[in-house]
């Protein structure tokens, strides 16, 4: 199916110089436009001819997408911001640093160098059935190929499937939900702003697609609001190899504590769903609890209700209820928050 | 573009998917040209309606002032169907042409009414009620015939009156079952290959090509309700068919309806 070539295929480049120049020509080609950020995700799709764009839509060129600037008190970052410039901002060390230690903890220093925030988190899955170009249900056919008794799912959703069970491997999606960030997406009608837990979307909503980006659509910026700046934060990626690889299950969690009770919290993990997941009712239960064992347990407990693990990833289960109890026994401890 | 779209299986075949979903476009546009061309043949073509016989007014006058059509179950089971049918559309066809919800709960919980509904339907058409009364018989294609060359200006007897039902309830009623069956049918199993509370999921039930073409008929059947439902909407609202609409509501017709349009041998009166 998937043979990897090394010459590109053919299509029509543009590289405009400006967010208007660049909406012009997303609203001109609508779906048959490609939006390419730093690539990583573009070209396996391209050279695989796995995706056939006519149109590739290159943001490099874009310098008011870049940049990390202050914003009422918290900070906004442009979507074309290298994961490597993100890690180095002295502000998200500062106030944000789960998002630093998630952007830090995606791929290796190089892939970091060229891969942007908004690409990572628009980024496609990585499930293989799909990405070798299996006309899944996620392809457009009628099949989740990751979905039958014989299939290799280690690495699939254990919640939110629906007919699809891939699931969303971006490394920095759960810290930006953690912080409560807020996603600027702009067309040729105007701009809006979505919450990060909303930006991202399973297969029950709309299985082509893994974010609410529609064709014209282009993520311009990710707000984060002071509201969690300098809280106590979690951030633990668990994947096979620790050098360079896609989570199996990451947490990420923003709490405020008052002498030893959990006085707020957020926390969401990715891996495990299709799209990055806050885990609400884990919150809700935490509130006005003492940061202890008990608490703990309970909460790992809660985040797993659900849980349908496929043949394969069931391992997941044990997984995200241990790094739930962690992210809030561990705070404390954790070497790299 | 065609009609049914392909893909490979993972042994290399090619196994149809399913249909292609500009159909969808086509079928509205079926509907509205249906619409307007109905619309042209009343307003320039169509004569006006003739029997061949009519009751005495001194029989009329003996009939019950309303006169039972569809029992309170024949009715429920209707608008039960409707009410699945319209979900089961809306749900499967908006997120098609951009719509974004969770729609598949939606469609398959209205799929499992729908043919809950057509079960009861069967038993209680095949055991509480004339079960041929909507089937076309032999009258009903001779009169057809006569009405086609009358309405070509050749000569022929005037038609008879309707039974229970006139032959385009008929005909509306057998394209319903084609497709509605077809839907359901393999409505039914595709939701193996979901995950539902009411079984469990098997994926390899059938084969690529077998499922293909079940999503292919069903995607088939699907578009053309859309036609079908929107000539169904169309026809009960028409002015001259709302004595019979109503009846899909208060369950009779007006006697002057019946006596007018069906012959008592065929479809003997009943009072509500």
């Amino acid at each position: 199916m998937a043979v990897i070539r090394d010459v590109m295929p053919a299509f029509e480049l543009f590289q405009p110089a400006t967010i208007d120049d660049a909406l012009n020509l997303l609203d001109k080609h609508g779906s048959e436009a490609w939006v390419m950020a730093g690539g990583l995700d573009s070209f396996d799709w391209l050279k695989d001819r796995i995706k056939r764009p006519s149109v590739v839509v290159d943001l490099s060129q874009i310098k008011e997408l870049t940049g990390v600037k202050e914003w009422n008190g918290g900070i906004e970052i442009g979507a074309m911001t290298t994961l490597t410039d993100v890690v180095r901002n002295p502000i998200v060390k500062e106030k944000f640093s789960i998002l630093a230690t998630g952007a830090e903890s995606a791929a290796s220093p190089q892939i970091r160098n060229q891969g942007t925030i908004g690409g990572n988190v628009s980024q496609d899955t990585r499930c293989w059935y799909y990405r070798s170009g299996w006309k899944c249900y996620r392809a457009g056919g009628n099949t989740c190929f990751a979905d039958t008794p014989t299939a290799i799912n280690r690495e699939h959703a254990i919640m939110g499937a629906s007919r699809c069970v891939a699931v969303n491997p971006s490394d920095s999606a759960p810290a930006l939900i953690a912080l409560d960030a807020k996603m600027v997406i702009r067309n040729k009608s105007g701009e809006r702003v979505v919450d990060a837990e909303n930006y991202f979307i399973g297969p029950a909503l709309d299985i082509r697609r893994m974010t609410v980006l529609l064709p014209g659509d282009l993520l311009v910026a990710i707000r984060i609001p002071s509201t969690w700046a300098g809280a106590k934060f979690y951030f633990e990626k668990v994947r096979d190899r620790p050098v360079w690889d896609f989570p199996l299950v990451n947490i990420a969690a923003a709490m405020k504590v008052n002498g030893d009770n959990i006085e707020s919290i957020r926390m969401a993990v990715n891996g495990v769903a299709a799209h990055p997941v806050r885990l609400t009712a884990v919150e809700a239960s935490l509130v006005g609890k003492p940061r202890n064992a008990a608490s703990a347990d309970a909460a790992g407990q809660l985040a797993i209700q659900g849980a349908e693990p496929l043949r394969h990833n069931g391992y997941k289960v044990p997984l995200l209820r241990n790094l739930v109890k962690r992210a809030i026994r561990g705070v404390e401890e954790a070497k790299w928050a | 573009m065609g009609i049914i779209e392909f893909a490979k299986s993972p042994w290399g075949q090619d196994v149809p998917i399913h249909i292609f979903f500009y159909l969808i476009y086509v079928a509205v546009i079926a509907g509205l040209t249906f619409f307007i061309g109905h619309v042209i043949w009343l307003r320039y073509f169509a004569k006006k309606e003739e029997f061949a016989d009519s009751t005495p007014p001194g029989e009329v006058a003996k009939l019950p002032a309303e006169i039972k059509r569809h029992s309170l179950p024949a009715r429920l089971f209707h608008w039960v169907q409707a009410g699945a049918m319209l979900t089961l559309l809306f749900s499967a066809f908006l997120p098609k042409v951009g719509v974004r919800f969770e729609w598949l709960q939606w469609h398959w919980i209205a799929g499992v009414v729908l043919t809950v509904s057509i079960v009861f339907h069967i038993i209680h058409a095949s055991f509480f009620m004339n079960f041929w009364s909507i089937w076309p018989d032999k009258i009903d294609i001779e009169d057809a015939g006569r009405r086609w060359k009358r309405s070509q200006g050749e000569k022929a007897p005037a038609p008879r009156r309707f039974g229970k039902y006139p032959m385009e309830n008929k005909m509306y009623h057998l394209a319903i079952v084609l497709a509605g069956l077809s839907v359901t049918l393999t409505g039914f199993f595709m939701l193996f290959r979901i995950r539902t509370p009411l079984f469990t999921r098997n994926s390899y039930m059938f084969g690529d090509m077998t499922n293909g073409l079940m999503y292919t008929l069903h995607g088939l059947a699907g578009v053309g309700l859309i036609a079908l439902i929107m000539i169904h909407v169309y026809f009960a609202l028409r002015p001259e068919k709302l004595k019979i609409s109503r009846s899909m509501v208060y369950g009779t017709i007006k006697r002057e309806h019946y006596a007018e349009h069906h012959d008592p041998k065929r479809w003997v009166a009943e009072a509500e």
